[in-house]
C-alpha cells in the first residue's frame, strides 16, 4: 500500500518534450549546392556568437552540415560573416 | 583538362572608381593571358565587411567565373597575393552541383535585369 501512493498515475501518458520531428532541410528540397556569397541563408546556421550551430539543433544531416561548414569558413575568410561577433541576430 | 574556377577578390576602399576599373581589366587580361575563358563576372560594389582588414571597414568586391588549366591557378594566387590592391581573395573550384547552381543564379538575374532597369 506505500508503494502504491507513492506512485503518481496519470490517466493519459503526459507529453513531457514533444518536439516536431527534425530534418534535413538539404535533403527535403533536394539542394546540393550550398553557396557562401549567400550570407543571409547562412546566418541560420550560426548562433549569435557567430559560431556554427551542431546538427543536433539544426537537423541537417552530416553530409550537408560539412559542406554548411565549408560555405561558413569561406564567407568568414572574405569577411561576408565575422569570425567573432556577439549580437548578430 | 580544364576546370571551372571562382574567383572573389577584395580592393580597398581607398582606390579611386578609375583605379578599381582599371585592377579589373589588369586582372582579366591576366586571366585571358593565362589561357583561362572568361564565363561570368560581377561587381557587388562597395560593401561592408563583417569584420576589418588591414585597419578597413570597407571593400569592392569583384567576383570572376572562368575555365583553366588547373596548373594555372597557382600563378593566379601568386598574382593576387602580390598586388596591394587586393585586400582579400578566395578561389574555389566548382562542382558539378555548383555549376548547375551558378548557372541557374545567372539565368535568374537575368530574368530579375529587366524589371530592375538598371
Amino acid at each position: 500500500m506505500s508503494e502504491n501512493s507513492s506512485e503518481i498515475r496519470y490517466l493519459t501518458p503526459p507529453n513531457i518534450e514533444l518536439t516536431k520531428e527534425k530534418y534535413c532541410r538539404f535533403k527535403k528540397h533536394k539542394i546540393k549546392y550550398i553557396d557562401y556569397k549567400d550570407e543571409k541563408f547562412l546566418l541560420q546556421f550560426v548562433n549569435e556568437q557567430g559560431k556554427l550551430l551542431p546538427r543536433r539543433i539544426t537537423g541537417t544531416s552530416l553530409k550537408y552540415q560539412r559542406k554548411v561548414s565549408q560555405a561558413v569558413k569561406r564567407a568568414r575568410h572574405l569577411a561576408l560573416m565575422p569570425y567573432v561577433a556577439d549580437m548578430l541576430k | 583538362m580544364t576546370k571551372r574556377y571562382e574567383t572573389v577578390f577584395i580592393l580597398t576602399p581607398v582606390l579611386s572608381v578609375d583605379q578599381v576599373k582599371e585592377t579589373v581589366v589588369n586582372f582579366k587580361k591576366f586571366l585571358k593571358d593565362s589561357g583561362a575563358k572568361l564565363m561570368h563576372e560581377e561587381d557587388w560594389g562597395l560593401r561592408k565587411l563583417a569584420y576589418p582588414i588591414q585597419k578597413k571597414s570597407t571593400g569592392f568586391y569583384h567576383l570572376f567565373e572562368y575555365e583553366i588549366e588547373g596548373e594555372a591557378i597557382a600563378n593566379i594566387e601568386v598574382a593576387l597575393k602580390r598586388d596591394e590592391k587586393v585586400m582579400r581573395f578566395l578561389t574555389v573550384a566548382l562542382d558539378k552541383h555548383a555549376i548547375a547552381f551558378v548557372e541557374s543564379r545567372k539565368n535568374r538575374s537575368k530574368k530579375a535585369e529587366p524589371t530592375t532597369a538598371e
